[in-house]
């Protein structure tokens, strides 16, 4: 065993932790197959209604490949992923992989802004707060991020409909803009942005504030003052830097909560993606739509958390030195 | 009581009891308060601003906002409350049990804990609907899957740094079977941390409930669920914006004062950041 290979270096973590999130994916996938194959009732008689006859179900059961016995469904299901096919849309034959990917970068382009806003907003604010410890200001932000937080992303969105699309008129009510029209797209995305992004400004800056809080008693930031530093340099320079990185983490375990709150967005405004078209596949019974597309988002979300922990280890040698001991906490 | 005192002691606790205990005597005491019967139609008023009759105006259907949004709260508090107490008692059991069973079970249980939070919640809950479908005992059932793990993993981690105490050691020198040791010193220890976190669990589930309803895959219409209202107004928007009011209104309030109430609850649970000596 060479160097490379030893007791906390960033390789051994870095397999480690590709093992767990293979192993994680394996296990979702498997859990995604039982959910859609234990369904109660025939999956082909629903799609097809009551009138259908008992032939045509025996077909579309065999299509769907309803007949095999369950770990030969996995098996293939797995197979078939690998291979980037992920079925057809039982309802008018589409490969679902193009349908999942068609819809995605709508979804990701929604989700990327919402958190670009969350945190050109919600940084300053926390730091504004952090450096005002106790003050009246300080107060007010902290119930108003508060505040923020607690609204559910879908009662902000249905607010900021109303007031600026429905009275207002300031902002288009439907859709995601014409497809060649740049400035319409944009036009399109700014209030389901906001809505997306209001609650995460509130919970970034009450991270922002308290973690800067922490960092502001280490003794080096004293050191600092000692030396004569300005304030504002310290707080800029040394202080922030390191107050920034939970909120790093809070992103990765925050993807999944973003996709659930760009499903309502998306919903609400009537926008083309991933969250509505898992939405509508569900109410139609289309069970492939909804093992593809879930997969997909479970894939990001493993995909980010794996980034996360590793700019983590990357940047705190501790992490990588308590892989795989006890009580390593929740 | 020194507990309530001393969440009352903060402004943001204040304000967070009053409006939590608002909501559960509106839930309480909804058949004495409701002015009209949740589901009773009055067709001639369809969607009214409020008046007199109808104090925070009527739906669709003429239905009394007032009444429905009290009633509305039963289902909220209580399958938030009821998922919370679930997700608890399962999280504990499972938790204590990895932390004290053997590697092969530990494993087992962390790895099942590491799967279901791989899924987005509101992605799984709508997975689990797709196949339990919708209602009021499904949706209690799945949002109780969905947030036992993170109960389960406090417990684990909490029980490890239990058992590791010189007390705990103490007791097991002087005899203590395993099961006194994990009755009368465990199970006291690692509760702390566990209600904190059941407390900020509840606005969680009362978002998540309301959003499944909202989506039409949580509680069936003829009950009065804030999720299903909100819907409703939201369809209706642009003759009446008084449903969506009253609904978002109710939910806002909810969460915002459960929200608020856990955390003076975990800041007055801390010993750390208490300020007294």
């Amino acid at each position: 065993m060479n160097h490379f290979w030893k007791e906390g270096s960033l390789a051994r973590y870095g397999a480690f932790r590709l093992a767990t999130a293979v192993l994680v994916l394996v296990g979702s996938m498997t859990l995604l197959c039982c959910l859609t194959l234990i369904v109660p009732g025939d999956p082909a008689t629903i799609l097809l209604g009551p009138r259908a006859t008992p032939e045509a179900a025996a077909l579309l059961r065999e299509q769907m490949g309803l007949n095999l016995p369950l770990y030969e469904r996995v098996a293939l299901f797995f197979a078939n992923a690998l291979r980037g096919d992920l079925g057809v849309d039982v309802i008018n034959g589409r490969p679902v992989a193009a349908m999942v990917f068609a819809a995605l970068p709508n979804t990701i382009l929604l989700a990327v802004s919402a958190i670009g806003l969350a945190v050109l907003i919600g940084i300053p604010i926390g730091c504004y707060a952090a450096v005002r410890q106790g003050s009246l200001l300080d107060q007010g932000l902290a119930v108003v991020s508060v505040g923020l937080v607690a609204t559910p992303s879908y009662v902000v969105a249905i607010t900021l409909l109303y007031c600026f699309s429905v009275r207002l008129g300031w902002f288009p009510v439907l859709g995601a803009g014409d497809p060649g029209n740049f400035v319409d797209q944009l036009h399109h995305l700014v209030l389901p942005t906001i809505a997306l992004a209001v609650g995460w400004i509130g919970y970034i800056a009450r991270l922002v504030r308290s973690s800067l809080l922490e960092v502001l008693n280490e003794p080096y930031i004293r050191t600092a003052r000692a030396y004569g530093q300005p304030e504002r340099r310290i707080v800029m320079k040394y202080a922030l830097k390191l107050a920034c990185i939970p909120t790093v983490a809070i992103l990765g375990v925050g993807i999944g909560e973003l996709m659930g709150g760009a499903l309502f967005v998306e919903i609400i405004f009537n926008r083309p993606g991933l969250g509505s078209l898992i939405f509508d596949a569900i109410r139609n019974r289309n069970y492939p739509i909804v093992q593809g597309g879930i997969l997909v988002v479970v894939s990001i979300f493993v995909l980010v958390n794996l980034l996360v922990d590793f700019s983590y280890a990357w940047l705190d040698p501790r992490v990588r030195e308590n892989l795989g001991r006890a009580g390593g906490g929740a | 009581m020194g507990l309530l005192r001393r969440i009352w002691a903060s402004p943001s606790g204040r304000l967070g009891m009053v409006a939590t205990l608002l909501v559960i005597l509106g839930g309480v005491a909804a058949p004495l308060i409701a002015t009209h019967m949740p589901n009773q139609l009055d067709v001639a008023a369809r969607l009214t601003p409020p008046s007199g009759a109808h104090w925070l105006g009527t739906d669709h259907l003429g239905r009394d906002l007032f009444s429905r949004a009290l009633f509305g709260t039963r289902i909220a508090v209580g399958v938030a409350l009821a998922v919370t107490a679930t997700a608890l008692v399962a999280g504990i059991l499972l938790g204590v049990t990895a932390a004290t069973a053997p590697p092969v079970i530990e494993r087992t249980i962390l790895a099942a804990f590491d799967i279901v939070s791989s899924f987005p919640s509101l992605i799984l809950a709508l997975a689990l609907v797709a196949v339990l479908g919708p209602g009021l005992l499904n949706i209690i059932i799945l949002v109780t899957v969905v947030f036992v793990p993170q109960f389960g993993r406090v417990a684990r981690a909490q029980t490890l740094a239990v058992k590791e105490r010189p007390f705990v050691e103490a007791e097991r020198a002087l005899g203590a079977s395993g099961g006194r040791i994990l009755a009368f010193h465990i199970l006291p220890n690692i509760v702390g941390p566990i209600v904190v976190l059941a407390s900020m669990n509840i606005p969680v589930v009362i978002t998540l409930e309301a959003g499944l309803s909202f989506l039409g895959v949580g509680i069936r219409p003829p009950l009065a669920s804030w999720g299903t209202m909100l819907f409703d107004g939201f369809t209706y928007l642009e003759q009446s914006v008084w449903p969506v009011l009253v609904a978002g209104g109710s939910l806002t309030l909810a969460t915002l004062g459960f929200t608020l109430f856990g955390e003076a609850l975990r800041d007055a649970l801390d010993p750390k950041l208490r300020r007294e000596p």
